[in-house]
């Protein structure tokens, strides 16, 4: 029997960026806060000290930060006439674990998506006409324009300290900006980032080839920095130990270095670490949410009574915790009903292995550190011809150097032996890699649903996710290979590899932890589970955050949109809902 | 009529009385901020002026004193004169000698008028009952009588008199300084029995472990090349462009003088500013070996933060080049920086808190010797070489501290 407990006025569900905003603005407004998350507390010092955090065996080999399978998972396939199996070793995507989520180990990325990218569904037909997309592809348009969220992505570069340089500021193209990023109103917070050599030969090349390349925006500070918290970041010192890894020196923006010092020492704020929620309670009505259930590291049963519920766990721990709580339709694709689970989409990545003359040294790296081309994204550019939606930015990033898995070597090199430490020898100083990052679009048959085999440690069924890259992504990915490769070419290398991804989505080998969908937003409570503050439509007592919200995903890294949409529902919630609660859409 | 006036006398007779009250009680918050009673008389995670903290001193360990207004446990039955007595004098309720743990022979110098604010104040605080702790000193200084014989040797009691010769603003600074700051308490040095040694006033010296680096103009190792705006805002802030205050001096920081107003700020750099150091002592030159093991250490485990030349990053890591706390006469509180890691002072304009991870699990006391010797002479740096018995003796009284905890 669990215990029920004092009540909150807001819980929230996870303790990662969505979450830290959350707390941060509502305690503002004098709510109390709670925030449960599943890991354990973290902080810069100790947790991610420079003493010891550059250990690449115990973050990014042994996964330190990185959620347990044995913990919780979920199952796979990739077609509705295979049967699901449990994943039981991290792979595809990282889910994260503990205070400050996967914003403790991103490489800090940070993009905004275009314009068009809001209107997918209306600007495809208005441009290329119905029949241009496959039957089968459900992408919609987001009920929120880019203009909308401009504000609210500003905030969250300024939350962050970005480095970057504006592309349009206001309707203005700014010389060595990303002339195709929709109107922005301000500069970013900060410069780009010192270069890399490789960044400079891939922009030269670029620029050879009539495209315009500029610096990546980067969550990685390239000066000290104090933003409108009073919080105070470091400058990166280019360790290129980023990903997989927390900030010692406090210069990639996580919630730790951007939000933690002001936020925990507030009265109505609390965090109760290691407690794993399994439950939204609803009323006898499911029109409203009472609270939630949760168990702690002791194993005991708690009830936590509150007012608001905000789920803001990883993608697809918010889905699953609504096909659990039985908030909204479960998704059926055979008759195309229902909303939760629909329009789950990941990212489609390819790669191009450059070797090089020159000494490169990519051990002076950091997580966002690179130089980019847009000319191949959204719809950037005329696909008549090629017969694809979507596209992808395609960009040189020196993110590090790490003996374990950052090393690359020439596609004939042995795999073993003195040839092999010869080969690395010769190349581990003189290589970089160009990366494609691809949109993917949503189907009628890539969903998540709970399994009807296999259950988790509480005797709950286990998330099942069913999806595969479709001949739309496929596509569209070689095409962006094929621009990366001829950049490569024009980098003028001793030798280079191309890595197109071919064949069937596999869970196995990483990719990018860019899952999206599931419980997304849009217009119409028939096709998606959230208004467009994020609201579920059947609950409005509950809020859901992060990519899960994505109608379809765009060919960028989602956390700055993850961002923007987040400011942009606590902008409502306080404005709107806490004025008057209730649903902030009536259908 | 006449009740209506009666009422509105007694009216204005009660609210009268409670302005005065009121504002002698923020005019006694103030001076508890000043005098950072919190720092000793909150024990961590306990009530407010509850006392049960302990503060080690090298003859045992004293634990603080309950002083909110609870009758049995606190000093609630103290009437103004005895506290007066204890401030001033050093001299209990009971009649009984206070250790000078408790800074009375700063507090001495303390105006009646302030005494009485700060009583304002504590009166006012919620009553806690926690009974007080016996002290841990060894025999003869289990016996309070044996202070008598101290404060005749060693303590001067007397208010604070001002230098006709010296602006208002000097004479406040001083007052604070000398007064309800106590900053000689950690900031000047000790003779055998535990009293300042008063000829080497603000020179530096050893609080809670920690040597507290020197006050004066030196400008090596003391505030010499610091400005005005320098002090205020290191004591607003926690932190300047040349120094960052962590251990005792960030609870200093955060209890106390984030607190302050900023004429009182700069009232305590001018009286600062006036004080002088000492003759500059020779600094032996370090072994060429040492140095070079030093500086292969500092661009492995030091330079990502405070930078290949020492300058560190404005606000963020403090400098090492020309840092008092590097140069100090005794390396212990760089030492246990080092070997503990630090965390800098939060304050309301300056929340973060920004820290240093420990290095002492992974240095040998040899390497953190090498290491502050070369951090001792780098960059126009000078002081003595560090050597690993330095390192060893830091260890070990981070230890003692710690069991005291």
């Amino acid at each position: 029997m669990a215990k029920k407990l004092p009540s909150a006025d807001v819980v929230l569900v996870g303790f990662g960026w969505t979450a830290s905003i959350l707390a941060q603005e509502l305690t503002n407004q004098g709510l109390s806060v709670l925030a449960l998350e599943r890991g354990a507390f973290r902080d810069t010092v100790p947790d991610f000290g420079v003493d010891h955090i550059q250990d690449e065996y115990r973050y990014a080999v042994r996964d330190d930060f990185v959620e347990e399978p044995e913990r919780e998972t979920l199952t796979f396939r990739n077609s509705a006439n295979e049967t699901a199996l449990p994943m039981r070793h991290i792979g595809s995507f990282r889910p994260a674990v503990g205070a400050g989520g996967a914003g403790v180990h991103w490489n800090g990325q940070n993009w905004r998506f275009l314009p068009s990218d809001f209107r997918m569904r209306s600007h495809t037909l208005e441009r290329y006409g119905k029949s241009f997309m496959p039957d089968d592809m459900t992408i919609q348009d987001w009920p929120v324009t880019y203009e909308e969220l401009e504000p609210h992505y500003d905030k969250f570069e300024y939350l962050c300290g970005i480095s970057g340089k504006a592309g349009n500021v206001g309707g203005k193209i700014m010389e060595g900006g990303n002339p195709f990023e929709g109107a922005r109103r301000r500069e970013y917070p900060l410069p780009p980032l010192k270069r890399s050599y490789a960044t400079v030969l891939f922009d030269q090349a670029a620029k050879e080839l009539g495209l315009k390349p500029f610096p990546c925006p980067a969550a990685n500070t390239s000066k000290p920095y104090k933003n409108f918290y009073g919080v105070q970041m470091g400058e990166c010192t280019f360790c290129g130990y980023c990903e997989w890894f927390g900030c010692g020196n406090y210069s990639k923006a996580s919630p730790q270095s951007t939000i933690f010092p002001v936020l925990l020492k507030k009265g109505n704020f609390e965090l109760r670490a290691h407690c794993d929620v399994t439950r939204v309670q609803l009323d006898s009505a499911h029109k409203q949410a009472t609270g939630v259930l949760y168990v702690d590291a002791m194993g005991r049963e708690f009830e936590q009574p509150a007012e608001l519920v905000i789920l803001s766990a990883f993608t697809t721990h918010n889905v699953h915790l609504m096909l659990l709580s039985g908030i909204g339709k479960p998704y059926d694709p055979v008759r195309g009903e229902g909303v939760i689970g629909r329009n789950y989409a990941y990212q489609i990545t390819s790669s191009v292995d450059v070797f090089t003359n020159e000494l490169l040294n990519p051990f002076m790296g950091a997580g966002a550190l690179g130089q980019a081309v847009d000319e191949f994204n959204g719809d950037n550019f005329d696909h008549g011809p090629h017969k694809f939606v979507g596209g992808g930015y395609i960009a040189l990033w020196t993110t590090g150097g790490r003996p374990i898995l950052q090393h690359k070597l020439p596609e004939d090199a042995p795999t073993w032996g003195a040839g092999w430490k010869k080969s690395m020898k010769e190349n581990y100083l003189k290589n970089c890699s160009i990366a494609t990052h691809g949109s993917v679009m949503s189907y009628r048959n890539a969903w998540l649903d709970l399994d009807p085999t296999y259950r988790d440690e509480y005797g709950d069924p286990l998330l099942r996710m069913t999806f595969d890259f479709h001949d739309n992504e496929h596509r569209m990915s070689k095409f962006l290979t094929d621009q990366a490769a001829a950049i490569a070419k024009a980098m003028k290398p001793r030798s280079m590899h191309v890595k197109q991804r071919k064949g069937h989505y596999a869970i196995v080998p990483y990719q990018t932890t860019h899952n999206t969908g599931g419980a997304i937003m849009g217009a119409d409570p028939r096709t998606s589970a959230l208004n467009r503050y994020l609201q579920s439509w059947d609950v409005p007592n509950v809020f859901v955050m992060g990519a899960c919200a994505f109608p379809q995903n765009a060919g960028y890294n989602p956390t700055g949109t993850v961002g923007a949409l987040t400011y942009w529902a606590v902008d409502a919630i306080v404005k709107q809902y806490l004025k008057q609660p209730g649903p902030l859409v009536h259908a | 009529m006449r009740e209506l006036v009666c009422l509105l006398l007694a009216c204005w007779a009660v609210d009268g009385w409670g302005q005065a009250l009121h504002s002698a009680i923020e005019r006694g918050r103030y001076l508890a901020a000043a005098g950072d009673c919190a720092a000793c008389h909150t024990a961590d995670g306990g009530k407010p002026y509850a006392g049960g903290r302990p503060v080690p001193t090298p003859f045992g360990t004293i634990y603080s004193t309950n002083i909110t207004p609870d009758k049995q446990t606190g000093i609630g039955n103290w009437n103004e004169d005895q506290f007066y007595k204890a401030m001033h004098e050093g001299i209990r309720a009971d009649g009984k000698h206070l250790y000078p743990a408790f800074p009375y022979p700063w507090y001495s110098k303390l105006s009646r008028g302030d005494v009485d604010a700060i009583k304002a104040f504590l009166e006012a605080v919620p009553p806690a009952r926690q009974e007080n702790k016996e002290s841990e000193l060894p025999w003869p200084l289990s016996v309070r009588e044996v202070m008598s014989g101290w404060n005749a040797m060693f303590f001067k009691k007397g208010e604070y008199e001002p230098d006709p010769k010296q602006s208002a603003e000097w004479n406040r600074g001083a007052y604070l300084v000398e007064g309800p700051g106590h900053c000689g308490a950690c900031h000047t040095p000790k003779n055998g029995a535990g009293a300042v040694k008063t000829r080497e006033n603000l020179q530096g010296g050893y609080g809670e472990n920690w040597y507290a680096t020197s006050l004066t103009s030196d400008v090596r190792d003391g505030l010499g090349d610091w400005s005005l705006d320098d002090i205020v805002k290191y004591l607003k802030s926690g932190s300047n462009a040349k120094a960052a205050a962590t251990g005792p001096m960030a609870e200093v920081v955060e209890n106390s003088t984030q607190h302050l107003s900023e004429a009182d700020l700069r009232a305590i750099g001018v009286y600062l500013k006036s004080v002088a150091g000492p003759a500059e002592a020779k600094a032996p030159a370090s072994d060429q070996q040492r140095l070079a093991r030093g500086a292969a250490l500092y661009h492995d485990q030091c330079a990502g933060c405070h930078m290949e030349d020492g300058s560190g990053q404005a606000q963020v890591f403090p400098p090492l080049k020309a840092n008092a706390v590097v140069q100090a006469k005794e390396p212990g509180t760089m030492l246990h920086m080092i070997l503990d890691g630090a965390r800098i002072a939060s304050t309301a304009t300056n929340p973060s808190a920004l820290a240093m991870p420990a290095f002492g699990w992974k240095l040998s006391d040899e390497e953190a010797a090498d290491l502050a010797t070369y951090l001792r002479a780098a960059w126009g740096n000078k002081a003595a070489p560090v050597s690993a018995s330095d390192v060893k003796k830091t260890r070990e009284r981070m230890a003692k501290a710690a069991q005291t905890k």
